[in-house]
């Protein structure tokens, strides 16, 4: 590899991981959001049982 | 629908610029990343002017749900600011030999609009939330959009010319086929931000809500 293509590869890896990670931390911030959503429902349900 | 468009979109743009664009005579491969590194820094100018449009509209119209979108795409613009920096120190290295030089203006003065933009995050974490909060930080996001033009404009004036100006009154000085690579990278890599800007706006305010929930649930 020429050093020209190591710098062009540099970059782009560069690009793509930042991209990844970010996209990543996305998806745990989703997952965390997805099991409180469904513990809020389980705390809904239990009031509504509670005043039933 | 929108995330489809865009990986077909930055696949299409990859494509042009491994397969269709020509090789530079003076730099060869390494200026290809100049594909990339152009419209990175140009959406993360358009990302903090995003910003301090939703700050300045936070500010006259006192709708709270601008603060979060004020603040989404600064975030936005200081992640696609870490990429021009990246990818131009790598770029410069290639060509010039230097990973970076502080005599060039128009490099100090994008890190400039950087670190203010970062600087932007210490301040909004360090007061409560609240609407003392969303205030102070829009009014810190307008003042911010100063440093954009300049920044912008200090490429394009600077008589040490180190840092290729490629886009000049007579036009692009490029071929056909690189301004056409360009301008579908240009109209990827803004896709991928809007993208982005959405998703995470979406999070945090589903992260919003269900806080509201907690708190009502709870009491």
């Amino acid at each position: 590899m020429s050093s020209g293509e190591k710098y062009l590869a540099a970059a782009y890896a560069v690009i793509f991981v930042t991209v990844l990670v970010y996209v990543a931390i996305i998806a745990a911030k989703l997952t965390r959001l997805e099991r409180e959503t469904a513990e809020l429902a389980r705390l809904a349900q239990t009031r509504l049982r509670e005043r039933g | 629908m929108l995330a489809a468009l865009t990986a077909m979109l930055v696949g299409s743009s990859l494509v042009l610029v491994f397969l269709v664009a020509p090789e530079d005579a003076d730099q060869g491969l390494s200026q290809k990343i100049f594909y990339f590194h152009v419209p990175i820094a140009l959406t993360a100018y358009a990302c903090f002017g995003l910003g301090a449009y939703k700050a300045l509209l936070l500010l006259w119209r006192k709708d709270e749900r601008y603060d979060l979108e004020s603040y989404v795409a600064i975030h936005q613009g200081t992640i696609f600011g870490v990429l021009t920096l990246a990818t131009g120190s790598i770029w410069a290295k290639a060509s010039w030999g230097h990973w970076w030089l502080w005599s060039e203006n128009q490099l100090v003065l994008f890190l400039v609009l950087f670190l203010f933009y970062t600087a932007y995050f210490m301040l909004r974490f360090s007061l409560e939330e609240g609407p003392r909060r969303a205030n102070i930080s829009a009014v810190y996001a307008l003042f911010g959009i100063v440093l954009v033009p300049v920044s912008f404009l200090a490429i394009r004036l600077a008589e040490n010319v180190i840092h290729p100006t490629v886009f000049t009154r007579e036009g692009p000085q490029m071929t056909g086929t690189m301004f056409f690579t360009f301008c579908v990278a240009w109209v990827a890599i803004s896709s991928l931000a809007y993208t982005l800007y959405r998703v995470e706006l979406l999070g945090k305010r589903v992260d919003s809500n269900l806080r509201e929930l907690r708190e009502a649930l709870t009491s």
